[in-house]
């Protein structure tokens, strides 16, 4: 600024950094500082475990969200009775003929023991919906905790206190039992008696019970981590130049808040997975001709002992999604949060 | 610098945190009275050090200056405009003329902000639009605290302390204050670092004629660093004086102990001064002492120090502007004032005294 040269040296220098960031797009910037965001992306890439843990859960939402073509190409649907239809299926005692649950290249992972519908299909449409409910719910949950935690943290007070009360109750609240108890009150207000209840109508009342039952935890994790953050100087940083609490907020806290919320949501899907299935397997939720992975193992549980494949299907389907989740969970915590790792 | 008005004014100043507690209805219970009753101003283009030991309210003062405090009682002004307790919108005008450089450069800087976006904030917050752009504005900001205009784009976990403690200055810098409050500025820095970084506030004082409240509790560098020094005890000013009136010819018993505490690198031919060794803890701010509050501590109390609280005035023998809070002032360059059960009880502690710090450091 006083002196010529310097500046002269400077507005090259400028030059040099506009061109190197126009010429390597986001992926090599090599005068640019790496974020926390980039070092923990590089740090997960490294993890062996998660990386095939994510190509496993990446698999079951790819088949998730592709059920319809591949039940298309397959050229079979969950609902059709296919042993009903042609008796060279299924014995007289409703098992199927063939070995092992009915293997065979027409019925890829057999066919169900009774009224005969195809295994393959109802488990793909089982996942599809499985999944549908429990991400639906993490992310309305994380929402809510966000928005939930966020404002008692940074509210303090009397809010604060009331919020944490009520995450209190609910964190004492027994949820299932709840479930189980309240289901038919709510279903007999909701649809007249002679009705056969909507599925849209399950879905829904399900997603909006584990949502309202489910995010007290992340909203007490989350006030926690705001109380801890907005004594941080960088917020009083904030405050002396004038930001508005709407900014401080997003701006100042949010962006370090993603840790927890994705370490969180990652942790949480696969236990709405098995909360759903757990309802659904008990009776409340969705039911029978609703392909579900709860209602299949339900189904399951009632023919194992004439045909063990129709349980195993829908039972290490689950298991392997749970476990590749929860790793993948932990995976994420390791590389968004290196101090945490054991 | 006194024939002028003052920037800021600050008037008896108060801040009580208070105390909840009971069961099951919580009710205020009592008050840490971190600061007591301030009163001081700061010239324009002036630098006031404010000193003390840890707890003393001096955090806390440059907090309530910088309105993240709503203080409890008093008044701070700003060039005669009341700011007490202006609400965000009507202390927008004053945001961009008062800043702030915080203490700890590992929390004052977000994380998950580079460092182009943390001194660029407070621009959009204000809605500055400098000639030439911000982006512009922020790399002769960095240039001018002494970083690379390349580093725009870093993350502030790529820096060092000081060079944190930097970006810090130059985020304060952004909207061209006319005040800045600078609470423990180098304290959380090494001793190498922390003289460039004071040095960098001095040339910025000097070139761009901010005034300064310098919260410290290193004399060394307050002395380095401010025109005019404030010395504070338990939440209250004990004494205020120019710098050379205040280390050279301190009034108050409190500021003569914590001037002896003061190291010397002197080698040893030249005679050590006297140190007075304090004994006791700083009283709880919850229950202060009675009349003086240094009292518990002060090797001159008497009955009357329990009973009166001694005004913050020019006592006899000072300069114009040196007040100070004592009902027995230290006698002028006094040098034996001392009684020697209060001194260090032992240590390398030669008989000739001088009292001249000036000569020292």
């Amino acid at each position: 600024m006083t002196i010529p040269t310097p500046q002269a040296a400077t507005v090259v220098e400028v030059e040099d950094a506009k061109l190197q960031s126009t010429a390597g797009p986001s992926t090599s910037k090599a005068g640019d500082g790496r974020s926390p965001g980039k070092m923990a992306w590089l740090r997960f890439k490294r993890d062996r475990t998660g990386m095939i843990s994510a190509y496993v859960v990446i698999f079951f939402f790819v088949i998730a969200v592709c059920a319809p073509l591949i039940a298309k190409l397959y050229g079979k649907d969950p609902y059709t009775t296919y042993g009903q239809n042609d008796t060279s299926l299924l014995d007289e005692f409703g098992s199927p003929m063939l070995p092992n649950g009915g293997i065979s290249g027409d019925f890829w992972f057999g066919i169900e023991p009774g009224l005969g519908r195809d295994v393959f299909t109802f488990l793909l449409y089982g996942i599809r919906n499985s999944l549908l409910i429990a991400a639906a719910t993490t992310l309305l949950v994380t929402v809510l905790g966000i928005a939930i935690g966020i404002t008692a943290g940074y509210l303090g007070g009397k809010t604060d206190y009331l919020v944490g009360r009520v995450i209190d109750i609910l964190l004492a609240f027994p949820s299932t039992l709840f479930f189980i108890a309240f289901w038919p009150v709510v279903l007999s207000i909701l649809v007249p008696p002679d009705e056969n209840t909507p599925v849209w109508l399950t879905v829904v009342s399900l997603i909006t019970v584990m949502t309202a039952l489910g995010w007290a935890s992340i909203a007490r994790l989350l006030r926690g981590e705001v109380l801890a953050l907005r004594e941080r100087e960088f917020v009083e940083a904030a405050k002396v130049t004038g930001s508005s609490p709407a900014r401080i907020i997003f701006k100042e806290l949010l962006p370090n808040l993603w840790t927890p919320i994705l370490i969180q949501a990652t942790l949480a899907l696969p236990a709405f997975v098995t909360a759903e299935a757990g309802l659904a397997f008990l009776g409340v939720g969705l039911t029978d001709p609703t392909p579900d992975w709860g209602v299949m193992i339900q189904r399951g549980s009632d023919v194992y002992q004439s045909d063990i494949t129709f349980m195993l299907f829908p039972g290490v389907t689950m298991v392997i999604f749970v476990i590749a989740f929860n790793l993948l969970g932990d995976s994420v915590r390791d590389a968004l949060d290196p101090k945490t790792k054991r | 610098m006194s024939s002028k008005d003052p920037l800021l004014d600050v008037s008896g100043l108060t801040k009580h945190f208070p105390i909840k507690g009971g069961f099951p209805i919580r009710r205020t219970v009592g008050a840490v009275q971190a600061v007591d009753g301030l009163d001081f101003s700061v010239a324009e283009g002036e630098s006031l050090g404010l000193v003390g030991e840890s707890g003393c309210g001096k955090s806390t003062t440059g907090r309530l200056i910088t309105r993240l405090l709503e203080p409890t009682a008093g008044t701070i002004s700003y060039r005669g405009q009341d700011i007490t307790h202006a609400s965000r919108k009507q202390l927008a005008p004053v945001r961009s003329e008062i800043q702030m450089i915080f203490q700890d450069p590992y929390a004052s800087l977000n994380p998950r902000q580079t460092v182009g976006k943390i001194i660029t904030a407070p621009m959009e917050i204000n809605d500055i639009n400098p000639a030439g752009g911000r982006e512009a504005r922020v790399r002769e900001l960095l240039e001018t605290v002494g970083l690379n205009p390349e580093h725009y784009n870093r993350f502030p976990h790529e820096f060092s302390g000081g060079q944190r403690q930097r970006i810090g200055v130059a985020r304060a810098l952004a909207l061209e204050p006319k005040l800045i409050v600078a609470d423990e500025p180098v304290s959380a820095l090494d001793v190498s670092i922390q003289a460039q970084v004071v040095n960098l506030l001095q040339k910025l004082q000097k070139e761009l004629g901010i005034a300064f409240l310098f919260i410290a509790h290193d004399l060394a560098i307050v002395r380095h660093f401010s025109q005019r020094v404030a010395v504070m005890y338990l939440g209250k000013i004990v004494e205020i004086a120019d710098r050379e009136d205040l280390y050279g010819n301190p009034r108050h018993p409190y500021t003569r102990a914590l001037l002896s505490a003061v190291p010397e690198a002197t080698a040893d031919e030249t005679p050590a001064r006297e140190r007075i060794l304090l004994t006791g803890d700083v009283p709880s701010p919850v229950n202060p002492p009675s009349g003086c509050r240094f009292r518990t501590r002060c090797w001159k109390a008497t009955d009357k120090c329990a009973s009166e609280a001694p005004p913050l005035v020019r006592v006899e023998g000072s300069r114009e502007g040196h007040l100070t809070a004592c009902h027995y002032p230290e006698v002028t360059q006094s040098v034996a004032a001392v009684p020697k059960a209060r001194t260090a009880p032992s240590g390398p502690k030669l008989d000739k005294n001088t009292e001249d710090p000036t000569a020292g450091a």
